[in-house]
């Protein structure tokens, strides 16, 4: 039965949930010493905090868009674009997502936007020369399921710690010490203590984000039932990124998260900080599911 | 369950839901008394073929299958968008012959796991004047659209629009426009 073929991989879920606790914990300790170290700024600097992570989350399509320099297109300009997405949503039943084409050379997609009926699925005119068309389908079903799985939202409620930790240190800095006459905090340590807890969130948003694409690379090879066309696909992509000269890199790097494959030299970042998984760990698992789908059905 | 799907990222293929296709040769009747298109007796079932050799033994017996009964040979063939199509073949009186095969075809896929992998089905329909006309309905939904293909990339959204007025209370009809899919080239119209 179709249950027993898709067995659910606990190990990555056991993880998963792992990180997205200590985030929570995290986050809960910032607001807490907020509580704690400030008397009336508080309020407003949770505003500040929430206001900047909704307006992320909300234009997060245009705000992607507009970094990529990506235009929506119609049925009628890139109808086998269209035509693919189509059949992929009915299969996956989900609503269809606007399309939208980056054109630019590097080889590269990604998906984005506040809710499934709100998203742009981009890729660039790069990534649509260099793969044929399992390997597009196979991007295309993986962007689909980080729409499905609301990546976007996910990664906003994780990133927004470390928009409020950024917070809490330019409060330090303004108002810091001298506030509370007797008994205040001496500014150095709210800083110290912002800065740890940013790069502590930093982290582990990274360690989710990656977490979040071998999850969509699953759901993806799954929908199309063709875990190797993705794998070349991925090969591909990476392949051609090494190849990909610095000083271009900066400009893409904003929109890094929710790409397909990070435009980042992995020689020069380490993996702490990436917010993709290597490429072998995602061709191994790309491997166990082509394993999984060839053995004989009960 | 959904939320933690979401949460976790661990979103399932949907399943397919196939009870609705034997409703076809009442609606085909409606149609014909309404409209003037009758049942051509050709019917295909298109699915995404998944790499493996689990999916090549549930294909292979789905052939097996249907070929043991005498009647014309199943054609397969696949679309420029890489997906798989089963062409059935009956005598254009005996439509629900026509819908029990379409229904094994996927039930057989669906027992062997490949439920996921199921787009759609379709029936094609033609009047006097030979216009096409094709009922495909969709899995994951469970419900049915009109498709009348026009020449090469156009379709006859008037006379879809029609079917659906005429259908309407005989088939569970998707209400949602976006996801009246255009097939082009599909086998039979």
């Amino acid at each position: 039965m179709a249950r027993t073929r898709f067995r659910s991989d606990a190990g990555l879920v056991a993880r998963m949930s792992t990180v997205m606790l200590l985030l929570g914990a995290l986050y809960v300790t910032v607001f807490v010493a907020l509580a704690v170290f400030t008397n009336l700024s508080g309020p407003f600097v949770l505003f500040l905090a929430a206001a900047f992570g909704l307006g992320q989350w909300y234009f997060s399509d245009r705000l992607s868009m507009a970094a990529m320099r990506a235009r929506e297109v119609s049925p009628e300009e890139a109808p086998e674009l269209h035509g693919m997405i189509d059949r992929l949503c009915v299969l996956a039943d989900m609503p269809k997502p606007r399309v939208a084409i980056a054109d630019t050379d590097i080889p590269n997609a990604f998906a984005t936007g506040r809710s499934p009926s709100h998203s742009v699925v981009c890729v660039t005119t790069g990534v649509m020369r260099r793969l044929d068309r399992d390997e597009l389908e196979g991007v295309l079903s993986h962007e689909l399921s980080h729409v499905a799985h609301r990546d976007v939202t996910v990664m906003t409620i994780a990133g927004f710690l470390g928009v409020a930790a950024g917070l809490v240190m330019r409060w330090g800095m303004y108002f810091g010490g001298g506030r509370r006459d007797g008994n205040s905090v001496p500014f150095i340590v709210i800083w110290l203590g912002s800065i740890l807890v940013y790069l502590i969130s930093f982290l582990l948003t990274r360690v989710l984000s990656r977490y979040r694409e071998l999850s969509a690379d699953r759901s993806g090879a799954y929908l199309t039932g063709k875990p190797s066309a993705l794998a070349s696909a991925l090969t591909k992509i990476s392949g051609d990124m090494a190849r990909i000269p610095t000083r271009d890199l900066r400009q893409v790097e904003g929109a890094s998260a929710f790409l397909f494959a990070p435009a980042i030299n992995r020689q020069s970042i380490s993996a702490l900080f990436a917010t993709h998984p290597p490429l072998e760990s995602r061709l191994d698992q790309l491997a166990k599911i082509s394993a999984d789908l060839s053995r004989p059905s009960a | 369950m959904g939320f933690l799907k979401n949460v976790f990222g661990r979103s399932e293929p949907p399943k397919a839901n196939l009870d609705a296709l034997f409703a076809v040769p009442n609606a085909a009747l409606t149609l014909e008394v309404a409209a003037g298109f009758t049942a051509t007796g050709v019917a295909s079932v298109c699915y995404r073929e998944a790499e493996g050799g689990a999916f090549a033994t549930a294909q292979r017996d789905v052939q097996e299958l249907l070929d043991a009964d005498g009647g014309p040979k199943i054609e397969r063939s696949t679309d420029e968008f890489g997906f798989t199509w089963l062409v059935c073949r009956h005598d254009p009186s005996e439509l629900s012959d026509l819908v029990t095969e379409v229904h094994a075809v996927n039930s057989t896929l669906e027992n062997a796991g490949f439920g996921p992998s199921l787009l759609c089905s379709v029936v094609a329909f033609q009047d006097a004047a030979h216009r096409s006309l094709a009922l495909v309905y969709l899995y994951k939904q469970g419900t049915f659209y009109p498709f009348a293909p026009q020449g090469a990339d156009k379709r006859d959204n008037a006379l879809e629009i029609q079917a659906r007025g005429i259908l309407e209370g005989e088939i569970p009809l998707e209400a949602e426009l976006g996801r009246w899919m255009a097939l082009w080239g599909a086998p039979g119209l």
